[in-house]
């Protein structure tokens, strides 16, 4: 696929074909565009700040802010005391006050002394203020698992923030995505918890940044918050997943293809809002669909993409929608994460209890 | 590190200059060892090397500020009983920490109030129909905070002190005069909140004025259960920031440490701890039963140190205040009370459509089917048209039906 257009249809897949490329091609990790994406974002707007733990000179503990203190200097991009209330509320003052703030809660685990702020006034100040007061937050959080984390570094939040009328939930699955959704993030006036797969950090494509901002730039990104995105083309089942569960799709799909089954892959990008059109249109295509998401399955992000399906769907339904999800655990220690993350053959497995035979 | 007692003295401008034998920086930061008081409750000025009186004519203009935040109080007290409100927690007897809050800002600052502060938002020149909308209870808010610069009431204890840090910081990044007045009560500063927001108003240096009004009680808890410090206003010294303590229903000496920890703040001191010692005289809200945890004997107590009588007794002892004044206030005050009244006497009517309308800039399909869907309910004349919660109400979305 060429680097300047956007094809609706891509993936992680796609990797291999662009790695036997005889041209040689930049390529870059999804951490680089993000970190991009934040120097992109506070070059163009001087309202664009950047604080967290650990944030400044060191460049983040995953170094998604590796430079920018040094490149836009300590009032851009500062450290904090270690308090995440203390950022997340710090930052509502700010964005009262002309800011745009992009904050780091340093794992997914370690928000949560935040949510308050997050629940009673990040999601609700727009609200009450009858639209007054807009908060253009970004939250970002390294997030779920897969990286052999220990306890408190692999948990995969969504579901809480989702259930928070208010808040914009994204996770990109893509390094493309992740640049250019950051990008809409920060300049979204609403905010915007970004998630990033923390198991995708280190994944490549080919793509050229600058190449990147420019499109971003010059306003040819098509919008990403609230649209999905067809991963994988496909006419005999949607699998529809989201952030770090997206390239295992995708996966699982191409086995698929070898045991004869086309299975179309949604990269739902955008978990709130939630884009029923470009998944009903599927599912509606193909009449089955798997939902594959890392959280436990119990009341999560995953349940309502069933709930919503089969309200709008039903009588294109040859089958159950089914689940692929975490256990209803805490998320395990490294040893054992293998046996909880959804898998390619867990995935299969939920594609051949499908009702083939009716 | 000097050990901290209650002998640490020191203002909060100059304070090392001359007070204690040998102050030290630790020192500095230590509130005084009484609350300052320069009106004592007979009325009589009381002398403060550090904090000058303010003058006649600025406390007189002021005390009318008192009279109208009482008559405030009694009005939305009315209304509670008469059904026009759903609660209001009163700040009778707290009269002079509102006023001096709101008297001692600019225009360009910003005042965070919590749900005990109306009569500060009023002070400061909100539209009091527009604050009471929260307890009238057709919105979460009333007010355009930036009209005034006064931040929504905040309910959650201490989350907004935080907020006031991040105002003061971006107008410290842009280089603007602006100062931030966060006011919370006693019980608020056992709140993790109140502890972030303290350190990182210290460590990013901005300027903020923390006001912590102590009545006493939280609900029913009495403030020997919050807390074992020596005083709320000890605690600066934990974030490297002063603190002191003050007379809570002095408005005099309100108005002088107050004013001088803005001024501080405004010349690029920092942020300052503010203990206003008062006394909650009605229960928490309408809805508390106070007799349950104290009694009226403590109560009485306190009605001698009322902040107004006090105020009254001074000024008309210089005949500052005489009876045409006095007559002129309680008019003033009595127009305010009926404007309340007659405000909130008429029927609003809330529109259910807005529901929808500001959760995100943008509505989104979700919210756009969950209006629609409202809106058909509401036009086949269903329960809510007649005011009835919409229990029935069951959010069906549209299948795909052959």
């Amino acid at each position: 696929m060429t680097q300047t257009t956007e094809a609706p249809a891509r993936g992680i897949g796609d990797q291999a074909d662009a790695v036997a490329s005889p041209v040689p091609r930049s390529t870059s990790t999804f951490a680089k565009a993000l970190n991009a994406a934040l120097a992109d974002a506070m070059e163009s707007d001087a309202a664009v700040l950047m604080f967290g733990e650990d944030v400044g000179r060191l460049g983040g503990v995953f170094r998604i802010t590796d430079g920018l203190t040094a490149r836009f200097g300590e009032e851009r991009c500062f450290d904090t005391p270690l308090a995440e209330a203390g950022i997340m509320g710090m930052a509502v003052g700010m964005a009262m006050n002309g800011m745009k703030p992009v904050v780091e809660m340093q794992f997914d685990a370690f928000a949560y002394p935040a949510f308050e702020q997050v629940v009673s006034h990040v999601a609700k100040m727009p609200n009450r203020t009858r639209g007054k007061v807009r908060l253009p937050i970004v939250i970002r959080i390294p997030y779920a698992g897969g990286i052999g984390g220990v306890e408190h570094h692999c948990d995969s939040s969504e579901a809480y923030y989702a259930h928070t009328p208010g808040l914009t939930v994204l996770a990109p699955a893509t390094v493309r995505d992740a640049y250019f959704m950051l990008r809409e993030a920060i300049a979204s006036p609403d905010p915007v918890v970004f998630l990033e797969p923390k198991k995708l950090y280190w994944s490549k494509e080919e793509v050229d940044l600058a190449e990147l901002r420019r499109t971003y730039d010059g306003g040819q990104a098509p919008r990403r918050i609230g649209r999905a995105v067809v991963a994988r083309a496909g006419t005999d089942a949607t699998l529809i997943s989201y952030g770090p569960s997206v390239p295992t799709a995708l996966a699982a799909a191409a086995a698929a293809a070898e045991e004869g089954r086309s299975i179309e892959v949604i990269d739902l990008r955008s978990i709130v809002p939630f884009d029923d059109e470009t998944v009903c249109e599927s599912v509606r295509r193909t009449g089955r669909a798997v939902v594959v998401a890392e959280a436990p399955g119990f009341a999560s992000v995953a349940s309502e993409i069933v709930a919503r399906v089969q309200e709008r769907c039903f009588h294109s339904l040859a089958a159950p929608v089914l689940r692929v999800t975490g256990f209803d655990i805490p998320y395990p220690s490294p040893k054992l994460e293998r046996f909880y993350l959804p898998s390619v053959d867990r995935i299969l497995d939920a594609v051949d209890n499908l009702q083939w035979e009716d | 590190m000097s050990t901290a007692t209650n002998e640490g003295r020191g203002s909060m401008i100059g304070a090392a200059a001359g007070n204690a034998a040998q102050p030290t920086a630790d020192h500095a930061l230590l509130p005084s060892a009484q609350p300052v008081q320069l009106i004592d409750p007979e009325g009589h000025h009381t002398h403060d090397d550090r904090y000058p009186l303010p003058d006649g004519q600025k406390l007189l203009s002021v005390y009318g500020r008192l009279v109208a935040g009482r008559r405030i109080n009694d009005q939305a007290n009315a209304l509670v009983r008469q059904g026009r409100m759903a609660v209001y927690p009163s700040s009778h007897g707290q009269e002079a920490c509102q006023v001096a809050a709101a008297v001692v800002l600019d225009d360009q600052d910003w005042l965070f109030p919590t749900y005990r502060d109306t009569v500060a938002v009023i002070t400061r020149g909100v539209d009091p129909l527009e604050v009471l909308t929260l307890l009238r209870g057709d919105w979460h808010g009333g007010y355009d905070p930036y009209e005034h610069r006064v931040a929504t009431q905040a309910t959650p204890l201490a989350t907004q002190l935080l907020h006031a840090v991040g105002v003061a910081h971006a107008a410290k990044l842009r280089g603007e005069p602006t100062v931030v007045l966060a006011m919370c009560g006693d019980g608020a500063t056992s709140e993790g909140d109140f502890h972030e927001a303290l350190n990182f108003a210290a460590v990013f240096h901005v300027p903020v004025v923390f006001l912590i009004q102590n009545n006493e009680f939280a609900i029913s808890v009495p403030l020997k259960s919050q807390t074992v410090a020596p005083s709320l206003a000890h605690k600066a010294i934990g974030y490297g920031m002063p603190g002191e303590r003050v007379d809570g229903n002095d408005l005099a000496a309100l108005l002088s440490v107050l004013g001088s920890a803005v001024d501080r703040a405004r010349d690029g001191g920092g942020p300052s701890l503010i203990e206003a010692h008062t006394y909650r005289m009605q229960a928490h809200t309408n809805a508390d039963d106070a007799t349950r945890y104290r009694s009226a004997d403590d109560v009485e107590r306190w009605v001698p140190k009322d902040p107004i009588l006090r105020m009254r007794t001074y000024l008309r002892g210089l005949n500052l205040l005489t009876d045409d004044g006095e007559r002129a206030l309680a008019v003033e005050a009595d127009a305010i009370a009926a404007a309340i009244r007659n405000g909130l006497n008429t029927e609003v009517d809330v529109n259910p459509g807005e529901l929808f309308e500001y959760v995100f800039s943008e509505k989104t399909s979700q919210l756009r089917e969950q209006a629609e869907q409202l809106r058909e309910e509401l036009a086949r004349g269903t329960d809510a048209e007649h005011g009835a919660p919409i229990d029935g109400a069951t959010n069906q979305t549209k299948g795909d039906r052959p």
